[in-house]
């Protein structure tokens, strides 16, 4: 049966992971010198997470302070990576200190050739609008004298990037609605 | 995967073949090395010498598209040397069982074929039974309609020389390959076969996929550490999303989605016609009545029919290239993507373009503004005026911006949690889905009819909050005692009455019998003890209950006792009566030797056997060669050109090249620097500076027959269309001697498109809308081009 295991994740704090360095520190000069480079990021919180890119799986720390992302590492307690990274796993810092990712919601209307911000309200609204419109329009209920309950006018498309439980809701609510082209990357 | 990355280290011979592990699942090497140390030896076969190949004790170069030629080549191979696993053969496998009197194979055509429809009648890939239902067996192989004797009389065709002669493999090599992997068709040793995207994207996609599993079957690979056949998969989740059902043919733990058809029009039809009488899949009834509990909630009873009847059906094909098809002709008027690219990652672009051109609306979901996100503006060579889209783009919170699971290649879900909130007014997919879904649920309130109905049904129960609850979902997948109100323990205790449910059923175990508010996540477990062998059972969870290696009672031999003792996985214990050993038995724990299931590792399958003759291809029960859509020599195996049993799409945008204009192989492939279409590396300096442009890679020969010199810019050209890009001349690409003529082979990465920092063409201008027979895959691995030097 399921036992909690003795390293069942706790979030871990900087301080505490400093103040162990220091302990084990006696007085070898090697040791106090790798410790000095830990310090650096000491006071950031570290939380773990698993690479975003491809499906070894690597496990890296994310080191987080004064609500930035200060440093990312590979996980050194990861059974398969042992806290090595490949070169797009070293760069996930980037994904978040990078100043390229959009500031809003953008709506671009038909015919225009540009975005206009908007706020999240007024995109669902509008959003759910269109779904339901589209979806009304185009329902099928019985065809054939078989219960069929499906539209074949909206297209849903990704996930391999997502979380399980964000693919599960994504599909729950796309067959719930009624679609049937729903597909993502692993078809291609 | 069968098996996990840390196993591999246990291979004695690690096959690489359609795939790049070196460059493009780099953390691998680490124990494709540790086999080496141990005395394995790594094979590279590429049509293209790679890093791997780099790495490589031996590399076999392989026009791309021949993968059938070349493993049908071993099988033979194996065969004619005896250097196959017999007692695996006769035992675990098929090989045994007498095919159906009509079943045959002539000149590339398996019987059954209707050449109108392009579609197979397989009810002749099956086999002989007795009066009472039993298939018929020869245990000696020595009956000429034994699968054994079938299998080798279709092999026949496949010897070293013409296989050579197709493949454009120097025959020494193709040797060495051989006598190195066959070597492991003995107890003492084991092979593993790891594969990517140069194996399935083909229009024979998936028999290549099935010829590796023959091989490993015979050898008797498969079921052991450091065997098996492992796909190496592209992303950090599309393991998981794939088991969610992303896709339009699967419900959540891969039973099939219903159709319109009579096969499917009730719920007990559906039980009846999609239920084998023996094996894993006898359960069926159970899993579908507790997935309909967790998508409808109270609303499914067993009076409804657990509202069967309101779960859509298709009518058609709804894949990738039907879809794009599908929105051309008009029919698809809005379109959702989550984190995907099609106007870089999708076959024949324009075309792909051209489609989403006639959207009424569009919302995209990303990190970064892709190429799909902005397929409307002038960059994009758009004229915005003309298109009439209404575009939504909604900026994604990153990957430590959010919590829940991901699940590797070796099927581990790893728990990824947040770090910090969203960056600017990002948002994560589940707080979007959940929104919308709440927004949909209250205009839909005071609708009444037939339409509203069903969506009315859907249970939607993931808290109140405006983020939705990540526990919650994760425990609906799990599935619930709905007599107790905890989750259910695993999948063995689903029932078919109503009183269980779950989300996905080969997902359920992983958050086993908890009280609400007890916390039992296990793909939160961090505990990196070894437990033997490597399989680090308390690290994650693997579906199917923490199974680290599929089919591991194969690793057994007849008595129950590992093949090899330095390769235990799992083991007859007699004094417990059951199976112990260092990994969760994939097999009836307390299925002792005198059971009548003990030689049958292969649990799903209704006979319990490994399938050397198949039924469950669409394009036959042996992987046979066909060329690719687009090839410049014909097939040498027989007079059918391209796999009988593909679809071919006509119409805008999809013309077939041809040799004479385009006399080339090429192919795309990835780079270490880069992921997928680009979006979360093009727009990261580091990765942008260490890899800025789109260039293509052709030999000293092409480039000295074509007068073009390294770095200059050149053309490439296809039936679909053209693409400029730098030249990178190099020796990792020779021309081929295929049949006794000369052919050249070029190759460039997919990776690249005008938006990011790294900007560069989008390869798949290229390619084709042409897919695999089973899967429907697009064959990008091998389409005819051109290429010429830029003018000025
Ligand atoms: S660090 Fe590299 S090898 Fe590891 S998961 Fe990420 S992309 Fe794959």
């Amino acid at each position: 049966m399921f036992e909690v295991s003795r390293r069942q994740f706790l979030k871990l704090s900087g301080a505490t992971a400093a103040t162990l360095a220091i302990v084990e520190l006696g007085f070898d000069p090697h040791k106090a010198k790798a410790a000095a480079k830990e310090l650096k990021t000491a006071r950031t919180d570290v939380t773990p997470t698993i690479c975003p890119y491809c499906s070894v799986g690597c496990g890296i720390l994310i080191h987080v302070k004064d609500n930035d992302v200060v440093y990312s590492e590979g996980d050194p307690d990861h059974p398969i990576n042992q806290g090595s990274l490949c070169s797009k796993g070293s760069s996930v810092r980037d994904l978040y200190t990078t100043d390229r990712r959009p500031k809003k919601p953008m709506y671009r209307a038909p015919g225009s050739d540009r975005w206009e911000e908007k706020e999240w309200d007024w995109m669902l609204d509008r959003i759910a609008e269109k779904v339901k419109e589209t979806r009304d329009s185009t329902f099928v209920v019985n065809e054939d004298g078989i219960p069929v309950n499906r539209t074949e006018a909206i297209a849903s498309m990704g996930g391999a990037a997502l979380e399980n439980e964000e693919c599960y809701m994504i599909q729950k609510l796309m067959r719930g609605l009624g679609l049937t082209f729903i597909e993502h990357q692993a078809r291609i | 995967m069968t098996n996990h990355w840390i196993d591999i280290q246990y291979s004695d011979a690690m096959l690489v073949i359609g795939g790049n592990p070196a460059e493009n699942h780099p953390v691998s090497m680490k124990y494709v090395q540790k086999a080496r140390d141990r005395g394995g030896k790594l094979i590279s076969v590429d049509p293209r010498f790679t890093r791997t190949s780099s790495k490589a004790d031996i590399y076999a170069p392989m026009r791309s598209g021949t993968d059938i030629p070349f493993i049908s080549g071993l099988i033979k191979y194996a065969i004619d040397n005896e250097l196959y696993h017999k007692e695996y053969v006769v035992n675990y496998t098929n090989a045994s069982f007498i095919v159906h009197d009509d079943y045959k194979f002539k000149d590339g055509i398996f019987s059954g074929y209707n050449e109108d429809t392009r579609n197979y009648d397989r009810s002749t890939w099956t086999f002989k039974r007795d009066e009472d239902g039993n298939i018929l067996k020869d245990e000696t192989l020595k009956d000429p309609r034994c699968v054994w004797n079938v299998m080798k009389e279709h092999y026949e065709r496949y010897d070293v020389d013409t296989v050579c002669a197709v493949t454009g493999t120097p025959k020494e090599d193709f040797i060495k390959v051989a006598d190195a992997f066959c070597s492991t068709g003995t107890p003492e040793k084991v092979g593993t076969i790891m594969y990517a995207m140069g194996t399935t994207q083909h229009t024979v996609g998936s028999q290549n996929v099935r010829a590796y599993g023959m091989l490993q079957l015979l050898l008797g690979n498969v079921g052991r550490a450091g065997g098996g056949v492992n796909a190496m998969r592209g992303e950090a989740n599309v393991q998981g999303s794939t088991d969610m059902a992303l896709l339009f043919h699967i419900m959540p733990g891969y039973n099939p989605a219903p159709t319109q058809s009579e096969r499917h029009k009730s719920l007990a039809a559906y039980n009846e016609n999609e239920t084998p009488a023996s094996g894993y899949w006898s359960n069926r009834p159970k899993f579908m009545a507790s997935f309909f509990k967790a998508h409808f909630g109270d609303n499914a009873t067993p009076e409804n029919d657990f509202l069967y009847d309101y779960f859509p059906k298709s009518r058609r094909n709804n894949s990738h290239i039907a879809l794009f098809e599908a929105m051309y002709d008009g029919d698809i008027k809005g379109f959702i993507t989550w984190g995907q690219n099609p106007i870089v990652g999708g076959p024949n672009v324009r075309k792909e373009k051209a489609a989403m051109e006639k959207l009424d609306w569009f919302v995209c979901m990303d990190l970064f503004e892709t190429e799909t996100a902005t397929f409307w503006t002038k960059e994009s060579g758009a004229d915005p005026s003309k298109i009439n889209t209404e575009v939504f783009f909604l900026p994604a919170a990153g990957p430590y911006e959010k919590e829940g699971s991901v699940s590797n290649s070796g099927r581990w879900m790893q728990y990824r949690w947040k770090a910090i909130e969203p960056k600017n007014d990002s948002r994560s997919d589940a707080w979007f889905v959940h929104n919308l879904a709440r927004r949909l649920k209250a205009l839909y309130a005071s609708e009444n009819g037939p339409i509203a109905a069903p969506f009315k049904a859907l249970d939607w129960s993931f808290g109140d909050g405006d983020y939705p609850d990540v526990d919650l979902v994760c425990r609906e997948i799990n599935g619930y005692d709905l007599t107790t109100g905890k989750t259910i323990l695993n999948f063995t205790q689903l029932k078919d009455d109503g009183t269980t449910s779950s989300g996905n059923w080969i997902y359920s175990g992983f958050y086993p019998d908890a009280a609400p508010g007890e916390e039992k996540n296990r793909s939160k477990n961090r505990d990196n003890v070894d437990t033997g062998m490597n399989n680090y059972l308390n690290w994650s969870y693997a579906w199917p209950l923490n199974r680290r290696i599929l089919y591991n009672r194969a690793s057994a031999d007849l008595e129950g006792k590992p093949w090899n003792s330095n390769n235990e996985v799992i083991w007859w214990d007699n004094a417990a009566g059951s199976w112990v050993g260092h990994d969760v038995p994939d097999f009836g724990a307390a299925t002792g030797p005198t059971d009548p299931g003990w030689k049958n590792p292969f649990i799903m399958r209704p006979d319990g056997k490994g399938e050397l003759f198949t039924n469950g291809m669409t394009d036959g029960p042996f992987p046979e060669h066909y060329e690719p859509y687009e090839s410049p020599v014909p097939n040498a195996f027989s007079s059918v050109q391209l796999n009988p049993a593909a679809r071919i799409w006509t119409g805008d945008y999809n013309d077939k090249g041809d040799a004479k204009d385009f006399p080339i192989i090429g192919t795309t492939y990835r780079l270490s620097e880069h992921w997928q279409t680009g979006p979360m590396t093009r727009n990261n300096k580091w990765l942008a500076e260490l890899m800025p442009y789109m260039f293509v890679e052709l030999s000293e020969e092409l480039a000295a027959e074509k007068g073009i010199k390294e770095k200059d810019k050149v053309i490439v050209s296809s039936a679909r269309g053209e693409i400029e890009a730098y030249a990178m001349i190099t020796k990792r690409f020779r021309p081929y001697e295929i049949q006794g003529q000369k052919v050249h082979h070029l190759g460039m990465p997919w990776h690249y498109g005008y938006q990011g920092i790294a900007k560069g063409s989008i390869a798949n201008y290229l390619t084709p809308h042409i897919g695999d027979a089973n899967t429907m895959i697009p064959e990008y691995k091998a389409f005819l081009c051109n290429v010429r030097r830029a003018e000025g």
